[in-house]
């Protein structure tokens, strides 16, 4: 039986594993390498690794740490942080990542987004969109950590995204950033309702119980999270963790 | 020596680290001299069907690997894309495949969209419908890792070796004497993928 995916998600920040909230303060945790040694003992259904200072820094995600993490993981994973170029996307995948995650170049580069899915197909092209409340409590596009609005249809945006070829959506919400308040479940299950590719939710997951709670509606390919999986216990103790394959099973039966 | 065919096409390097650390002399190339060598071959993939095609007929590779698959007998594995290359044909780019197995590789099309996406991504069980050496320690059920938006659809009874259903059934494992073909990325499934690698290193016979 298909079931969908449960995704850690590990931001990287000067080659450290951080961990933020609401895009902001980030916290050191450890070394990613450790992180993705412990997520492959536990056999996790797959990883993302974002470099949260690649974009503002004009860079991309290092390719050596990618290699890196390729030399660990037995599981997929995507990468993403300041990817621009098809000629980075060639490297990143061929160091090991299964997709890349286009954030910014997507928001401000529409079309990129297509040339990289016709170049190395779709199912390895993943665009993040970033998804914040307005002052007038709306939810919209934004970019570059939040701070620049994109659009302020988001669903449209994401069937754009889906028209230029992406493979997968990774839905961020800005907001709920490390704060255990629940995903973003309605707008979540609006996006996946309008499209016909993969989508996947981040931001404020905080219980495996909620999804499986809220999975019957929002339907998601997967539900992904930075600290469920790095932290333990309301004051946020470091501790690797990830539910075992009958738990992720239970989830969606 | 395992020849990982190298086309242009897709993540190679994970799964040449699994060979090596399965302690087994590995090797990625795109030269004939090396196919005609090896004792086992993986055709794998990720990407555009025509393309592929495209790709492997400009590294004169077409030749080397049907002598190897039909004329020498070598154990050779399509992954993904590779096992889909293995195919009649494909709507993909409407190209011709190699052809090894008869069947067809179709666009994958769901009738219920807002529960079955396109690509077919995440983990999803195996269905056995043979015992094979191949899936030795393999039980069925086992989930694997499958990214794709094309499929077998149908086979040939006797060369299916496994099937997998989303929303309806498809073939995600065919095989033929000494040609495989499997749908997920065993080299992305965990141990349990990692056995099917090990099984196929072990299973076909290696005529060096």
């Amino acid at each position: 039986m298909y079931r969908p995916r449960l995704i850690p998600c590990l931001l990287i920040q000067g080659g450290d594993l951080v961990k933020t909230i609401g895009f902001s303060s980030p916290k050191y945790i450890g070394d990613p390498l450790h992180a993705v040694h412990l997520f492959n003992e536990f056999n996790a259904d797959e990883l993302i690794l974002l470099d949260i200072k690649a974009s503002k820094e004009n860079r991309c995600i290092s390719i050596d740490f990618v290699r890196n993490v390729g030399e660990e993981a037995n599981m997929p994973f995507s990468v993403g942080g300041g990817i621009k170029s098809l000629e980075e996307i060639r490297q990143l995948l061929e160091a090991g990542a299964e997709r890349v995650v286009l954030g910014t170049v997507a928001a401000e580069t529409p079309s990129f987004v297509r040339e990289a899915s016709e170049r190395f197909g779709k199912s390895t092209i993943a665009v993040c969109i970033d998804i914040k409340y307005s002052f007038w409590g709306k939810l919209q596009v934004v970019a570059r950590n939040g701070q620049k609005v994109i659009s302020a249809d988001v669903i449209g945006f994401a069937k754009e995204m889906e028209r230029m070829g992406a493979g997968e959506l990774l839905i961020q919400s800005v907001n709920k950033d490390g704060t255990y308040q629940g995903l973003e479940a309605t707008v979540l299950q609006e996006i996946s309702q309008s499209v016909g590719i993969p989508v996947v939710g981040l931001g404020g997951l905080a219980s495996l119980e909620e999804i499986r709670t809220i999975h019957p509606r929002t339907n998601l390919n997967g539900y992904a999270a930075g600290s469920l999986f790095i932290y333990q216990g309301k004051h946020r103790g470091v501790l690797v963790n990830y539910p075992s394959a009958d738990e992720v099973k239970k989830l969606f039966n | 020596m395992v020849v990982i065919v190298d086309y242009g096409m897709g993540n190679i390097h994970s799964l040449s680290r699994i060979f090596t650390s399965l302690k087994l002399p590995v090797v990625v190339s795109n030269k004939v001299k090396e196919i005609e060598e090896a004792s086992h071959i993986i055709l794998p993939g990720v990407g555009h069907f025509g393309r592929a095609m495209d790709e492997l007929k400009q590294r004169g590779l077409i030749d080397a690997l049907n002598q190897a698959a039909m004329g020498d007998k070598k154990p050779i594995l399509g992954i993904c894309l590779g096992m889909q290359l293995m195919t009649a044909s494909s709507e993909e780019g409407n190209s011709e495949g190699l052809g090894w197995f008869s069947c067809k590789t179709t666009k994958i099309v769901v009738e219920d969209p807002i529960q079955f996406k396109v690509p077919h991504l995440g983990w999803n069980t195996l269905h056995t419908t043979k015992a094979h050496p191949i899936l030795h320690g393999v039980p069925s059920q086992s989930e694997m890792y499958f990214v794709h938006a094309y499929a077998v659809d149908k086979a040939d009874e006797e060369q299916v070796l496994c099937t997998t259903t989303y929303e309806k059934q498809f073939v995600s494992g065919l095989i033929s004497e000494n040609i495989l073909g499997v749908q997920f990325h065993p080299e992305k499934s965990h141990a349990i993928g990692q056995r099917i690698l090990a099984n196929f290193t072990k299973s076909c016979i290696v005529q060096d």
